[in-house]
């Protein structure tokens, strides 16, 4: 039994000392790929298969930023294994990180005061250009130089 | 092995695609579309992301930058114009 365990450990080492680096972000790239299409998919299938608004939005919000950060990690990954590595995805994934939260705090404000909130108050009345409806004390012409 | 991999994926965001917009087309509420559109974006920056992969160049990050900016704003500003009648007040 430990003698077993033992000759697989040795052969697991072996094999991973066989692989070249280049063989390890290969592997490490495929992982992330098929997690992000996972994710992604996953996400699409909880916007379609839920039932209610609220439930609906918990889908595609968490699920689908998760599945295109692993995509930009395995892309990464890619880059930096072959020729020159690049940290572009970082931007998409920071931006995408932190605006998810907004827009989904948005569209259940929006599911909220459609359904069961008070309706919000009206907006206030424009009849002109916002640089034309200034207070008195502003209104005044440059003075001459 | 990689080609295989981002095949796959690109066949899984593509379904991923085609759900949101049954969501798009079917959603009860206004709610659903603002959010199946947002997750049409998210998957269109995958998509782009994968087409990078796939052709190794850099040359798409840019354009998916883009499209998550874009996707966000114009998501922010349907959801003020449903809830305000108005987008900047």
């Amino acid at each position: 039994m430990i003698e077993d365990l033992i000759a697989m450990e040795d052969a697991f080492i072996g094999w991973l000392t066989a692989l070249e680096p280049v063989k390890i972000a290969d592997i490490a790239t495929v992982v992330a790929l098929y997690a992000g299409a996972f994710f992604a998919f996953v996400g699409s299938v909880g916007l379609l298969k839920l039932d209610t608004p609220m439930k609906r939005l918990h889908a595609p919000t968490k699920a689908s930023t998760l599945g295109v950060g692993s995509l930009l990690l395995a892309s990464m990954i890619q880059a930096f294994a072959h020729g020159s590595g690049s940290v572009h995805e970082v931007l998409i994934m920071a931006f995408l990180f932190v605006t998810a939260p907004i827009s989904a705090n948005f569209i259940s404000k929006v599911n909220l005061h459609r359904e069961d909130a008070d309706p919000t108050p009206p907006p206030p009345g424009d009849s002109a250009w916002a640089t034309f409806d200034t207070h008195p004390a502003d209104d005044r012409t440059p003075k001459e130089v | 092995m990689i080609d295989i991999a981002i095949k796959v994926a690109f066949v899984a965001v593509s379904l991923a695609q085609v759900l949101a917009m049954i969501r798009l087309v079917k959603g009860p509420s206004i709610g659903d579309r603002i959010l199946a559109l947002d997750t049409m974006v998210v998957n269109a920056i995958a998509l782009i992301v994968l087409l990078g992969l796939w052709g190794g160049t850099q040359l798409y990050f840019e354009a998916a930058l883009i499209f998550a900016m874009l996707g966000f704003v114009s998501t922010v500003a349907y959801c003020r114009f449903v809830l305000r009648g108005d987008i900047i007040e």
